[in-house]
């Protein structure tokens, strides 16, 4: 086997994959679909999310293709409105809410507290066939030609006037709703009840603080959207009027329970990004994490405090005048916490001994792209500035940044710091930086000019535009296309890797937690012995520095 | 899929202790091969932890589930409320109360269920599941007899609905909610219907005992909290307007 | 300026000047802290690189003076943010007494506006340099949104209810119309032009008319008193009473109930007194009113409303009143003299998050505003 780009401080002869491994413990299809296994439950998710992945990037693709000219000359109007919508249904249920949680969560977190499994595996595996039933719903929308209400299904436009799959769309978000209720339930229980003798609260990765606060918001919130999408699918499906004024309903009641939940959504799917970042921070700089204790707390403080900002999506909405003032200052305080875990994270790397490693890339990637999609939310939140940003580009830009910006970059730091636990190999340490490289110019180029032409006026959801736009959108579609190579990247050399990488070790890192302490990959069962837990989290101080 | 295979090259080989369990101290030989205990868990106390905190967290999420049908509910009435007593008038509040009273019964039969469970009293413990499934069922067909006499007089919203008077809009709204979170806990209700069946099956084979009875007694839980529900659906929806005759 | 390429947009209203300070306020806040941050970070990736494999850092707890500090300073800081935005956001809910009213109706996939002296324009709103103009806004079908970006201005137009938005132009030119909320396939067509004029041209081409435009000699008031005659409304809403409430006066009144509850008659009570007359039903009526839902449209409806409100207690109902508003332009409100998109006054509705929609969520103030009471010829 050819060893390609191994970690410079190799000294010892080349490692050999474990012969009990959790990817080897059966090879039948059964033994996959019918896994009780976290870690391999997590490879499903992967798999599934992936795919995913690039079915919403093909629509985004799509979607700034058409935008590169003024006209609506590559799509009709109908065909561009449902490539937006399925580019942000699949985005947003099926890639951004599940990735981190139920990939690198279901994979790690039975790992980081010395577990053997999750409290409820059959539950855990039974999340994913939900998931793949949401799938399947959703994807039957976009078979049948589509939907076109926008991913968030604004009544009475999608209950009463859309010519769409709404109905079928509608259920597959409802039924992967179920899907992150479930994994959320799972990991409170793990998290409560299955940590390793001496794991205390405060001892925990902040990767498990971060999935704990998340999993709060997934089990509180998601029943909202459930019944909201119920009720607008009845609404369609039987011509109730719940929501169609002319039978006495109220359009805005939608948007209430709509953002009741998909505010805390994006919670979701910050946090357990910041709970990588996190991770890998300490790793990169070899050192705690600077006031960990606050960035703990301020995980479930953006949890919770994110539960009463629904009304900031809605100040035009015909919404009273004081409620958005009260939604604006509780705006205003969410974005403390997240200020409180950044500049906790530079202080880490302050006095660090500071890898140049990979991991780092995503690091300072994530940092730089976070910090803008955070501070943007600024403008947002104050009322009187929304007024005029509400619907454009502005905030196409702001939550990309947070979003893509933020989350994806952090899942992809993050498959890329524990591909090597996840696999037993190591993918080529170059490539690594390259695609981290190639995605944060590639993201600034596409979304940073969408911030210009936001407050130029440009409105969201635009099949057409003023030609005085063009030159930002032909920007933005020249940047998705660098970060699509950026994209595309990983999945060819870590897919490579998985044959020819160089074999990892338990530790090719030097990394401090749980998860490093037994092989890579795995066995099923995870540990030989439960651990017993002794240290401080990121304790280098007692780091081996001799490579294991 | 069991991990029965896993070999563990440096751990000393315990015959009494089965594979899923480390030697760790608090891993005695009373708990060797514990049929009572999932894989996944330690020991007893951490595996009835572990459901328990399971089964709370899920009730919270079905609070918010029909929370927000209860704050649609709330917002409509507000809204409209002679349509919500005019609706509520025309349904019949012998069938309510007759559900309330069996759903309260049947709650006291669960009560006693786990009560036998944990007293290991086998018999008693089938009598009082079976009384709940009976009960459960009662319920049940009560609703089909009140959801068919709303199909008879015209009073499915959307789909067949008649209502004279100019209140009629806002009384199939009244009616929507009323066909939804009815139907809605009808629907826990089928699912704890289903569920008890096997568990009376396994009560009936003597698998529950006081030193293993939480599969009863997390089903309680479920059932008293869809029997909670109920106890606001029931003013809610059949009881408004009444001080006003 | 439509057509003329820009990086930043026209500031064509009195409040986009302050809307742009608040802006580039936040903006020298935000990217000086993330010149900060992003500067602290290259430094320390720079001057602590790991020099050796087995260099080990000082393991650094924490530091909470640092904590309090970087919590409190951006929290105070927001708080400006915050309050800058509140202050900005209540202007621009409050127009002016002096305001036009004009009538703005959306549907799938056009703006349909209304000047105070009836003319009607389609996807273009021409308006008087200098003069506050309010818009009443509705659809007809779907959630729209009226947004002029030169303005800074954007309201959502919302089927069943109707909204408040305001400006003062303030510099001449032609500027985009966009609706703000994605409402089917046509949503980017939806958009036309604001066309600002000095207050000579506009009258002059209030009388002349463009392309666009219908020259109409009936004011929403008139057209209102016709649709009142019309529909049958004075058969039952006759001078005495009995039958049904008098109109005279009754926008912005307080109106009790049936069940005791009082309500102030706005623009969202009217409309929904005729398009869903059991909803309130009034103290001491019986609730015979039928409903003109799908009877009379959107357009009718404000015309509807401008007479009602134009109608002051002298006059009581009797169709001839309107006749004598024909040559009001622009302060069919006066005697209202209310802004109507104030915040819900305290002693009223529930504070709930989601107004209703029967009452407009920005309703009548307190009732030392309302027209007093003299047999007057208040228009």
């Amino acid at each position: 086997m050819s060893a390609v780009a191994v970690p410079k401080h190799t000294e010892v002869p080349a490692l050999e994959m474990p012969r009990d491994n959790f990817l080897n413990d059966g090879y039948s299809l059964k033994s996959w679909l019918l896994t009780l296994d976290h870690k391999r439950i997590g490879i499903l998710y992967m798999i599934s999310v992936s795919i995913f992945f690039l079915m919403g990037a093909a629509f985004a693709m799509l979607v700034r293709l058409e935008l590169m000219t003024p006209g609506g000359d590559l799509l009709t109007s109908e065909t561009y409105n449902k490539m937006f919508t399925m580019h942000g249904v699949i985005m947003v249920f099926f890639v951004l809410i599940p990735a981190i949680p139920a990939i690198l969560g279901n994979f790690l977190i039975p790992l980081m507290i010395g577990a053997r499994d999750v409290a409820f595996p059959r539950l855990n595996l039974a999340s994913w066939y939900v998931f793949m039933l949401g799938g399947t719903l959703a994807l039957t929308a976009g078979i049948f030609g589509g939907v076109d209400t926008g991913w968030t299904f604004y009544t009475p436009y999608s209950s009463v006037y859309s010519n769409s799959n709404v109905i079928l769309a509608g259920l597959g978000a409802f039924t992967a709703g179920f899907s992150s209720i479930l994994t959320g339930l799972n990991f409170i229980v793990t998290i409560h009840t299955m940590r390793a003798p001496g794991m205390t609260w405060f001892r925990l990765p902040l990767f498990i603080w971060a999935h704990y606060a998340t999993s709060l918001i997934q089990v509180l919130a998601t029943p909202v959207i459930a019944i909201t999408l119920l009720l607008m699918v009845l609404e369609r499906g039987l011509g109730l009027g719940i929501f169609n004024p002319n039978l006495g309903g109220d359009p805005v009641l939608f948007q209430h329970m709509f953002w009741f939940y998909s505010h805390p959504a994006v919670y979701i799917m910050i946090l357990p990004g910041m709970g990588v970042i996190s991770e890998m921070v300490a790793f990169v700089a070899r050192k705690r994490v600077f006031g960990y204790s606050f960035v703990a707390f301020s995980s479930l403080g953006i949890a919770i405090i994110g539960f009463f900002v629904w009304g900031h999506h809605m100040y035009v909405s015909s919404q009273s005048v004081y409620a958005g003032m009260v939604f604006s200052l509780i705006t205003f305080l969410v974005a403390i916490p997240s200020a409180i875990k950044t500049f906790n994270w530079t202080a880490t790397l302050y006095k660090g001994s500071i890898t140049y490693e990979s991991p780092l890339y995503f690091v300072i990637g994530f940092l730089g792209l976070f910090v803008i999609g955070g501070v943007t939310g600024l403008f947002l939140a104050a009322v009187g500035l929304d007024v005029h940003m509400h619907d454009t580009y502005f905030v196409v830009a702001h939550f990309h940044y947070i979003m893509v910006g933020g989350e994806i970059m952090a899942f992809l730091g993050g498959l890329h710091f524990w591909w090597p636990k996840i696999t037993g190999r190591l993918y080529p340490e170059a490539f690594g930086k390259i695609s981290a490289l190639l995605v944060f110019f590639g993201f600034n180029l596409t979304f940073f000019p969408q911030f210009l032409v936001g407050y130029l006026g440009m409105p969201r959801r635009y099949h057409t535009y003023p030609p005085e736009f063009q030159i930002f959108n032909v920007m933005s579609t020249a940047g998705a296309t660098i970060l699509g190579v950026g994209y595309l990247l990983p999945f060819i050399y870590m897919l490579w890797s998985l044959k020819y990488g160089a074999v990892a070790g338990p530790n090719p890192w030097r990394a401090k937690g749980l998860e490093w302490t037994i092989q890579s990959p795995p066995k099923t069962g995870n540990f030989d012995h439960t651990p017993i837990v002794h240290e401080e989290p990121y304790e280098y101080a007692t780091l081996e520095v001799n490579r294991v | 899929m069991s991990e029965a295979h896993v070999s563990t090259a440096t751990a000393h080989h315990d015959p009494f202790v089965a594979h899923q369990f480390d030697d760790q101290p608090q891993q005695t030989a009373d708990t060797h091969h514990d049929p009572f205990v999932a894989h996944q868990f330690d020991d007893r106390v951490q595996q009835k932890d572990a459901v328990t905190l399971g089964m709370w967290a899920f009730l919270g999420q079905e609070v918010l589930f029909f929370g927000g049908l209860f704050t649609g509910y709330t917002v409509y009435r507000s809204y409209y409320p002679e349509a919500f007593v005019a609706g509520s008038h025309h349904l019949v509040i012998f069938w309510g109360a007759l559900n309330t009273a069996v759903l309260i019964a049947s709650s006291l039969t669960m009560a006693l269920a786990v009560n036998a469970a944990q007293n290991s009293k086998r018999s008693r413990l089938v009598g009082y599941l079976l009384a709940t499934l009976f009960l459960g069922c009662v319920f049940l067909g009560v609703k089909v007899i009140e959801y068919k006499a709303k199909f008879d007089d015209h009073l499915i919203p959307g789909y067949d609905f008649h209502w004279d008077g100019p209140l009629a809009n806002s009384v199939q709204i009244f009616y929507s909610f009323y066909f939804v979170m009815t139907g809605m806990h009808a629907l826990h209700m089928i699912i704890g219907v289903a569920v008890i069946t096997p568990l009376i099956i396994r009560a009936w084979w003597g698998r529950f005992s006081q030193d293993y009875y939480a599969p009863v007694e997390m089903f309680g839980l479920y059932w008293h909290f869809v029997d909670i529900v109920w106890i606001f659906l029931f003013p809610l929806l059949y009881l408004l307007g009444l001080h006003a005759h | 300026m439509i057509g003329k390429f820009a990086f930043w947009p026209d500031q064509a209203s009195s409040v986009a000047l302050e809307v742009d300070l608040l802006y580039i306020f936040i903006i020298v806040v935000t990217v000086a802290t993330s010149l900060a941050v992003y500067g602290a970070i290259a430094i320390f990736t720079i001057k602590y690189k790991r020099r050796s494999e087995d260099e080990i850092p000082e393991q650094i707890e924490g530091n909470l003076p640092l904590e309090i500090a970087w919590s409190i300073i951006p929290l105070g800081i927001v708080l400006v943010m915050f309050a800058w935005g509140i202050k900005l956001f209540y202007d621009l809910s409050r127009a002016p007494d002096e305001a036009m009213n004009f009538n703005v109706v959306g549907k799938q996939w056009m703006w349909k506006v209304q000047h105070p002296t009836g003319k009607r324009e389609i996807n273009e709103l021409h308006v008087p340099l200098g003069q506050p103009i309010k818009l009443t806004i509705t659809s007809e079908d779907v959630l729209h949104s009226f947004f002029i970006p030169a303005f800074r201005t954007k309201m959502d137009a919302v089927p069943g209810r109707y909204t408040i938005s305001w400006f003062e132009p303030t510099k001449p030119g032609e500027y985009h119309i966009f609706c703000a909320e994605y409402c089917g396939t046509e949503h980017s067509h939806m958009i036309g032009r604001v066309v600002v004029m000095d207050p000579a041209h506009y009258e002059q081409w209030l009388k002349t008319g463009s392309a666009n435009a219908v020259v109409s000699n009936e004011t929403p008031e008139v057209a209102g008193a016709r649709l009142f005659q019309e529909q049958r409304c004075n058969t039952c809403h006759m001078t005495n009473g009995l039958m049904a409430p008098m109109l005279a006066g009754v926008f912005g009144s307080q109106v009790t109930l049936q069940g005791g509850e009082i309500i102030t008659a706005d623009e969202n009570y009217l409309r929904e007194s005729i398009v869903n007359p059991q909803a309130k039903i009034v103290n001491g009526y019986q609730p015979n009113m039928p409903t003109f839902q799908g009877q009379v449209s959107e357009d009718a409806l404000l015309q509807l409303l401008a007479y009602i409100k134009s109608l002051s207690k002298s006059e009581a109902g009797a169709p001839g009143a309107a006749a004598a508003a024909s040559s009001v332009v622009g302060t069919s409100e006066a005697q209202a003299a209310t802004t109507d998109n104030q915040p819900a006054p305290p002693e009223h509705a529930a504070p709930s998050t989601g107004d209703p929609p029967a009452v407009v969520p920005e309703s009548q103030p307190r009732p030392t505003e309302q027209p007093a009471p003299a047999a007057g010829d208040q228009h």
